[in-house]
């Protein structure tokens, strides 16, 4: 208990902007949580970290956090990233989306993060549902499910955020559950740690404006869903098709070590230096 | 494309280039764009020069994100830059109002070309004077230059920048196809007779920091991330910490401030040049491309015997009401010529209010106007 005191005390605007505007139960907490004890963890400084949002109940995210903090408009929180880190690469820029922020009206951005690879963590809060705006389905709202732009059930097809993010180019990608809270706090320092274009997956629940629609229950039954539908990566290798149906992986997707762009970068730099040291 | 150019030196470079040089003596080291005719020799150029100087270019993948990553770097304490054109610059205006909220220093270029839409990509046109004052959604400021000559490129986009950093503010430079890629012989000043001013940043202790905090200025001192002074920025009304607010007492003062800043330092901002105007009967009012014409255009019409003016508006917004006022009272009539169905001779008329006879002289087929069809318009009036 002290030492979650003493992480609050040292991390957060306790004296400013609260309370939050999250809903009672709500998981993006926990994910507050988890992220706060990693970068604890990490031993980076308050003046080291640059928190990047978009918008939604998560965007909100970084008000509430004593960092040097960004509340980006919808959708574009890696591009914002982007500008800050090339601009000082030694800031560790951590950017936290929503799915419909990450996905949707940022999705050209996102693809296009994870191919250029640059030095960012994104933390993706996925409750399959613009949740601020009052429940309207989203990329990642399953087949069938109900919503208020949806109400004769959705008919689109969900996005896999973290395939995405693989098939797109990151160096990392991991998919946790705010269930799992002491597995999500290493993938995410995991995350921070890693050189190059970093992407968690959270999966959570919305059950004001997702779960209530949809018979799912309120915060117990969503987090107990996660519990059983969640399976290791590990864990799933062993399993056949038929057992994984219905099911989602978490850990660490992929981890692989690709050339970083501000490395790549400073090449270019050295190149473009001898070029005109020869003109003139 | 010229690698290696010397200020202080005749050179010869068409407008997009010259502006590139601008923007370096200005002290730009970020810059981030998405290719568009006919802004494209900007992102050219910077993508050669920037690295060379220690600096980043980055082509992002479209102008939405060019202007997120230019605000992002600006907060990272970088001078930066982005540049498009109409279809882009449509793109870019969702951050351009954040960048006007949060209040980010930052210079955009907009190379107009004929529009709407995809309209006339390679043709000279003025078409989006109004959308740089109101394209973004939402009451704010902003300031708008415009450039008419090669030389221009260079010393308005200087001064952008400084504008930018002395007043925490997105600054848009208008030029236009016909500035941008005609080519002229110009000498560049020395580094040392250019004035560079860069933003005012905290100096008191960290914790006594309040980053939108009211003072004489209007204008807080800006941290700027990862130097110690850690804030919250927001494209959300913020009370003077920067966390969002709904309280009326504090949503009317920053809106106030915001435009007092801009209008405090009005004449500090109003740039004009004014040409045999002293005893003008007969004025042209005119901007871009289409002063040259007008310059041109009024020397010719001095040679028959009209009394004729130009004024060169060089700051489009805010509009330099001040300074065209005591005219409007004394001549006998304004011209307006201009690439568009009338935007700026609207302003114009507006603040008339019937002192004197506002006439227009729109163009809209992509070409220049010429300095004839100028003369013949003064000869008439």
């Amino acid at each position: 208990m002290a030492e979650i005191t003493k992480l609050i005390h040292k991390y957060l605007r306790h004296e400013k902007k609260f309370p939050h505007v999250w809903c009672p139960g709500c998981g993006n907490g926990i994910v507050l949580g988890s992220l706060i004890r990693a970068i604890d963890k990490t031993g980076l400084t308050k003046d080291e970290v640059v928190l990047v949002s978009g918008i939604g109940c998560s965007g909100r995210l970084p008000v509430y956090v004593d960092f040097n903090t960004l509340h980006t408009t919808h959708g574009r929180a890696l591009t914002f990233a982007t500008g800050v880190k090339l601009a000082n690469p030694s800031l560790q820029v951590i950017v936290i989306m929503g799915d419909g922020d990450a996905t949707a009206i940022g999705g050209n951005h996102f693809i296009h993060a994870a191919r250029r690879n640059l030095n960012l963590t994104a933390i993706i809060l996925n409750n399959n549902i613009y949740g601020m705006t009052g429940g309207q389905y989203s990329p990642t709202t399953p087949y069938g499910a109900l919503a208020t732009t949806a109400i004769y059930r959705n008919i689109e097809h969900s996005f896999s955020i973290a395939e995405l993010a693989v098939t797109a180019g990151a160096s990392m990608v991991a998919r946790g559950t705010v269930y799992h809270a002491n597995m999500l706090d290493g993938l995410i320092e995991k995350a921070i740690r890693k050189r190059g274009f970093a992407v968690v997956e959270v999966v959570t629940h919305c059950h004001t404006q997702y779960g209530r629609r949809n018979n799912l229950g309120g915060p117990v039954e969503m987090l107990r869903w996660q519990k059983e539908t969640a399976v290791r990566v590990e864990k799933a290798q062993k399993m056949t098709p038929e057992e994984l149906e219905g099911k989602f992986t978490i850990g660490i997707l992929v981890d692989r070590d690709l050339p970083i762009y501000t490395q790549e970068y400073q090449k270019i730099r050295e190149t473009a230096k001898a070029r005109m040291a020869k003109a003139r | 494309m010229n690698d290696q150019i010397k200020l202080g030196r005749p050179v010869l470079l068409q407008g997009n280039e010259a502006m590139v040089e601008g923007a370096l003596a200005a002290g730009c080291s970020f810059f981030a764009g998405y290719p568009i005719t006919p802004a494209t020799e900007i992102s050219e150029a910077m993508s050669v020069k920037l690295p060379a100087l220690g600096g980043t270019f980055i082509q992002m993948e479209d102008e939405i994100a060019s202007m997120g990553a230019v605000i992002g770097a600006s907060l990272a304490g970088a001078k930066s830059m982005t540049a498009t054109s109409g279809p882009g610059f449509s793109l870019m205006q969702e951050n351009l109002g954040f960048a006007c909220v949060a209040e980010v220093p930052c210079v955009v270029v907009n190379v107009m070309r004929g529009g709407p839409s995809t309209g006339l990509p390679t043709n000279v046109s003025q078409g989006d004077v109004m959308q740089a004052r109101w394209g973004t959604h939402g009451d704010h400021p902003i300031i708008v230059l415009a450039v008419s000559t090669t030389r221009d490129c260079f010393d308005i986009t200087v001064k952008a920048f400084n504008l930018a950093e002395k007043y925490r503010t997105p600054v848009v430079i208008l030029s236009d196809e016909v500035v941008a890629h005609t080519r002229e012989k110009i000498s560049l000043p020395h580094p040392g007779e250019i004035e560079v001013i860069d933003r005012i940043r905290p100096n008191m202790p960290p914790d006594w920091y309040i980053p939108y905090e009211d003072n004489s200025r209007g204008v807080p001192p800006m941290g700027i991330f990862g130097d110690g002074y850690r804030y919250h920025v927001t494209g959300l009304i913020h009370d003077v910490r920067g966390f969002p607010t709904q309280r009326r007492d504090e949503i009317v003062p920053f809106v106030n401030r915001i435009f007092r800043k801009i209008n405090q330092y009005f004449f500090d901002i109003l740039m004009v040049k004014e040409e045999l105007t002293d005893d003008a009967d007969h004025l042209v009012v005119a901007y871009g491309s289409v002063a040259r014409s007008a310059r041109r255009a009024v020397r010719e019409a001095r040679e028959r015997g009209v009394k004729a003016g130009l004024i060169q508006l060089i700051t489009l917004w805010p509009f330099p009401r001040q300074i065209m006022e005591p005219y409007l009272r004394r001549v006998k009539a304004v011209l307006v010529p201009e690439l568009n169905m009338g935007q700026v001779s609207r302003e114009v008329k507006r603040i008339n209010q019937g002192m004197t006879r506002v006439e227009t002289l729109n163009r809209i087929d992509g070409t220049l106007i010429t300095p004839d069809e100028i003369l013949v318009r003064l000869i008439k009036m």
